[in-house]
């Protein structure tokens, strides 16, 4: 009970540092990073919560992004409103996602497969706008543009003010708001009814299943609000750099399990500070004189000797070391026994 | 469910790392005795190959300028960006350059989606922008200069040199589908119907395709006169190498406007590309006395393994000695005064020859190459010497409308 | 007529392409059910070998042939010593450590040898149906996998060690127990798996050339086949190139290539929603 009073005002105070301090005192650079890192984090927040809380490891979350970003662009070149434009850039990737899941639960397919079947859905998404540069892939007033993808995507405004796109700095704010926002979206759902079952249904299907819930009707409806959380990630995405194929790519899904895997699978601010930590390192390695020992310092032998590591080593992640060393020193002070992990938190997903 | 201060330590860490980037500036004297500058360029990823020679280029042109005593008698700071070939990364960097390194200028951008990806937070916060790859046309922005080669440059000389060069009049066009090969493939178009010529197809590839074996039946089904390629990036290099498997090399002459850009005669054979007719501002063939001693110098500096010296890399070299000579005609790096001192015309006589900024469209008036691939070199057939703009130009006119800021799409009526 | 020739001989480069590429991940998916998703880069690494081999003045063939199998061989070894083997039996954990190897590969190998390396031609000339041509190389890769596949069948159904292997496939504990040692025999298909790929990227190389990052143009279709094909690894991988070789290929004569592209992909998904454990879940399931 202390320990979650404790865990929720370090929340809290982060969240209200990030959302109001930050904007006051920090340079432009920082904010301009922490929106994009923002709106990756609300992805990684989609997938650390189907994956760790659902058991459903989609290695394809970046197509709900991808749809969330397009439908953005395309929605608000052609309605000159782009409140409505996220909103139906939002439902339009919670309905594929609903489309995907009913297709593959319903189809009883699991683990790998599941895996290979997103994968190949975004693939097919990323091959498929990546032919979109001719004249006449064009939707209303927006060419989908290819490889290229839609540079000049409208900026978001206030709803009530569509002359004025946002700054920058706000729309930082937006970022880190929306993360906020999903972050109590995530927990609220896993503290309902709701999510208890689909929690149940990922530590045995088949015993929630025999206890008399559909866990297909669960999944499906874990898996929309995920698709949904996706996109809204992908109109972020779309307003702090742009739209473009690659949302869909294989370097974005696999960049976003990897953001998992080191921050923790099973817990949700886990993979969001993997998001950040992973991104900030990558930022930082693209400043590096690479010369000399530097050289050695290749983005991608970095990151792959990280994963590979993390794999290995500390397969939980980053937070649950973190937790179970934080309990080890509350026993050692003597304030009670080392907590074993409850089923609230890191689960052992590998089989 | 327990959270920590994971989240807090993370807010720390973000401006942990921002000041720790910071202190990475820190170099060299104090801000008051160097001028900041950003070259942003993937010197990683699968477009480096373009890259790399470019941020060459740029190293040695700011060396040169700071062992000659720097400008304005200060000493240039420069800070080369690797976006890993990740188009977030260039927005990123180009607002790390213009608000935290406060760089006078940025030299950078390579495939147009990442020059797309800096332009407006450039132009926002009032940095000035070299662009210097060649490009599809059509970027109308007082904030950057463009000098790399645009497809009419080019093409309107290149066209007709080619089908007289093979003899032929049917062409087939095969061309990388974004932007920039849809574009071209459109001119290639206008100029050989206007020539007497005729397109009989044109296939685009996007830039991960690797399988051309489909596309090699089909041609040989259409049996053209001049295969024209528009092909860009690693992936499309197998098409030469299938073409010459399939024995197709000897019987159908190629010209492309782009093979040589990120130094395909280096990763083709000799079978695979002797023969290709290509066209560009600059080669590395060209026997100016100017571009014998730059590439001396060139080789000195980074060894005789060093990416060889393509038109992107070139101009970059002309651009930053043309901002020199702005900086030094106007006395400060003030931004707006800066741009005024470039749009008198100033020119620079670089390696790829003279360079003339056109103040009504922010490009350049340039010299523009043919030449012949054989062995991993360049033999330059013929010159024309300073082809203006026209494409842009046709569209954009920033001396009467200063405010404009987008990129046009040339709409190539054939 | 002569474009029926031609396209049938399409159809058997581009499948036997497939398949090419995907033998060695099948081979260590269906053995060991680990997915190796550093494939992409044993491929890169074969290719790389080959190439600077060659160049280094040794003749095409033998480097082809024999030294990048067994340079690819050594790493696969040495990366089964290291990593693999603390992961047997969690099948995620190794796609994900996999991944971080393919990775570090990536980079190492853009550290030492630089991005660029130049190719070799194919050699052997073409061969011409009427006024199409085709190239010789391609065919003879057809040839190569087809003799692959022969060669992989008699091995696991005529040889003793064909027997191990199965018995270690089917049933770890009782293999154990009849006193064959599981892990050498793990370690052993693993660097089997990685000398094909090796093979395979070098066969590739003067068709498609190398550079660090071709890996990972290869990964996707190959995990993709292997998974479709299901458990059995010479039935499983040759029927899922057949199938979606057959549609990517089709559809790429008569659309554009990037179609053809999208519709293997397509296929894939439509094959896995019907048969949830590839095709060898389903059919042929006591193939090999």
């Amino acid at each position: 009970m202390m320990r979650s009073a404790l865990g929720y005002a370090i929340v809290t105070l982060s969240a209200i540092y990030a959302l109001f301090y930050v904007p006051q005192h920090a340079d432009l650079t920082t904010m301009i990073n922490g929106s994009v890192y923002a709106s990756y984090g609300v992805l990684a927040l989609s997938l650390a919560l189907i994956w760790g809380f659902a058991g459903i490891l989609s290695f394809g979350q970046a197509a709900f992004f991808g749809i969330g970003g397009y439908a953005y662009a395309i929605a608000a070149l052609n309605f000159d409103n782009t409140t409505l434009a996220a909103a139906v850039a939002i439902a339009a990737a919670a309905f594929s996602a609903a489309l995907l899941g009913y297709f593959m639960f319903w189809g009883r397919i699991s683990d790998v497969y599941l895996g290979v079947i997103t994968l190949t859905v975004s693939l097919i998404l990323s091959r498929f706008f990546n032919q979109t540069a001719g004249d006449q892939w064009t939707i209303g007033n927006a060419p989908l543009g290819g490889f290229n993808g839609i540079p000049s995507t409208p900026i978001i405004t206030l709803p009530g003010d569509p002359s004025n796109p946002l700054p920058p700095e706000q729309i930082y704010v937006l970022a880190i708001a929306t993360l906020v926002i999903c972050y109590l979206l995530c927990r609220l759902l896993l503290a309902t009814r709701f999510g208890a079952i689909v929690v149940a249904i990922r530590e045995n299907e088949t015993r929630a299943e025999l206890l008399g819930y559909d866990s297909r009707y669960y999944k499906l409806g874990v898996f929309t609000v995920a698709g949904a959380m996706a996109g809204a990630a992908g109109v972020l995405f779309a307003n702090c750099v742009f739209v473009s194929p690659n949302m869909f790519n294989l370097q974005t899904n696999g960049q976003l399990i990897i953001w998992i895997i080191i921050g923790g699978v099973g817990t949700l601010v886990g993979p969001v500070v993997g998001c950040f930590l992973t991104l900030m390192l990558s930022n930082y390695l693209g400043t590096v004189n690479h010369s000399g020992i530097l050289a050695w310092l290749d983005p991608n032998l970095v990151m792959g000797v990280l994963l590979t590591m993390f794999v290995l080593i500390m397969r939980k992640g980053l937070l649950p070391l973190v937790i179970s060393g934080f309990d080890r020193m509350a026993s050692a002070i003597g304030r009670r026994p080392a907590k074993s992990m409850t089923a609230n938190t890191a689960v052992d997903l590998s089989q | 469910m327990v959270t920590l201060s994971r989240r807090r330590l993370l807010e720390l860490g973000a401006a942990g790392a921002a000041a720790g980037i910071t202190s990475l500036y820190g170099r060299g004297a104090s801000a008051a005795e160097t001028i900041p500058i950003a070259g942003i360029h993937d010197a990683s990823g699968g477009i480096d190959i373009y890259g790399r020679p470019m941020i060459n280029c740029l190293t040695l042109a700011v060396e040169e300028l700071n062992a000659a005593g720097g400008v304005l008698g200060k000493q240039l700071d420069l800070v080369n960006y690797d976006p890993q070939s990740n188009m977030q990364l260039y927005t990123q960097y180009a607002g790390e350059a213009a608000t935290k390194q406060k760089a006078a200028v940025v030299f950078g951008g390579i495939l147009s989606a990442s020059r797309e990806a800096m332009r407006p937070t450039l132009k926002r916060y009032k940095t000035l922008y070299f662009y210097n790859l060649l490009y599809e046309g059509g970027v109308c922005d007082r904030n950057i200069f463009c000098m790399g080669s645009t497809p009419a440059q080019t093409l309107q000389k290149f066209t007709p040199f080619v089908m007289k060069h093979f003899n032929g009049k049917k062409i087939y066009t095969l061309a990388a589908d974004y932007n920039y090969g849809q574009i071209t493939a459109k001119w290639i178009k206008k100029f050989a119907t206007e020539n007497g010529g005729d397109v009989i197809a044109t296939d685009f590839f996007p830039l991960d395709v690797s399988d051309f074996g489909p596309t090699i039946r089909k041609i040989q089904a259409a049996k053209p006169e001049i295969i024209m390629s528009v092909l860009v990036g690693a992936n499309h290099n197998s098409f030469y190498r299938q073409w010459v498997a399939s024995g197709m090399k000897d019987k159908i002459p190629m010209a492309s406007t782009t093979f040589g850009i990120g130094n395909e005669q280096v990763l083709t054979s000799p079978e695979e590309h002797n023969g290709i007719i290509v066209s560009y501002a600059y080669f590395d063939g060209i026997q100016t006395p100017e571009n014998k001693s730059f590439l001396e110098k060139y080789y000195k500096r980074f060894g005789e393994k060093a990416d060889a010296v393509t038109e992107g890399a070139a101009m970059t070299f002309n651009a930053v000695n043309l901002w020199a000579k702005a900086v030094a005609k106007a006395g400060s790096v003030d931004h707006d005064k800066v741009i005024e001192a470039l749009e008198t015309g100033l020119s620079f006589t670089g390696p790829p020859g003279k360079t003339t900024i056109d103040p009504r469209t922010h490009h350049d008036t340039l010299d523009v190459y043919i030449a012949e691939v054989r062995d991993r070199k360049y033999n330059v057939l013929e010159s024309f010497p300073q082809q203006p703009p026209a494409d842009t130009a046709a569209f954009c006119d920033l001396q009467a409308h200063p405010n404009e800021n987008k990129q046009f799409v040339i709409d190539v009526k054939t | 007529m002569d474009y029926f020739f031609i396209v049938v001989l399409q159809l058997a480069v581009t499948i036997a392409n497939l398949a090419l590429v995907s033998i060695g991940l099948a081979i260590v998916f269906g053995m060991m059910r680990v997915i190796n998703f550093a494939h992409g880069e044993f491929l890169m690494l074969g290719g790389y070998a080959a190439i600077i081999s060659n160049r280094a003045g040794i003749n095409l063939w033998i480097a082809i042939f024999l030294i990048a199998p067994i340079v690819v061989g050594a790493v696969g070894i040495l990366l089964e010593r290291l990593v693999i083997r603390h992961l047997y039996g969690r099948m995620i954990d190794t796609m994900l450590a996999t991944w971080g190897i393919s990775l570090a590969l990536i980079g190492l190998v853009t550290v030492v040898f630089g991005n660029t390396v130049s190719g070799i031609s194919p050699p052997l000339g073409s061969l011409t149906v009427g006024r199409y041509a085709i190239g010789n190389y391609e065919l003879l890769l057809v040839a190569v996998a087809a003799a692959l596949f022969a060669a992989g069948w008699l091995v696991l159904r005529h040889t003793s060690l064909g027997l191990i292997a199965r018995g270690t496939m089917q049933d770890r504990e009782m293999s154990a127990a009849l006193g064959i040692d599981p892990s050498r025999v793990y370690a052993a298909t693993f660097a089997v798996g990685a000398a094909v790929s090796g093979l395979t990227g070098a066969l590739i190389a003067p068709i498609v050339g190398v550079v660090p990052t071709i890996g990972a143009m290869y990964i996707a279709k190959a995990f993709i086949t292997v998974i479709s094909g299901g458990v059995a690894i010479l039935a499983g991988t040759l029927g899922s190139s057949v199938l979606l070789g057959g549609v990517n290929t089709l559809i790429s004569f008569v659309f554009t290539p990037v179609l053809g592209e999208v519709a293997l992909l397509a296929a894939a998904v439509v094959l896995l929603r019907l048969l949830p454990q590839g095709i060898t879940g389903r059919f042929f399931r006591k193939a090999l």
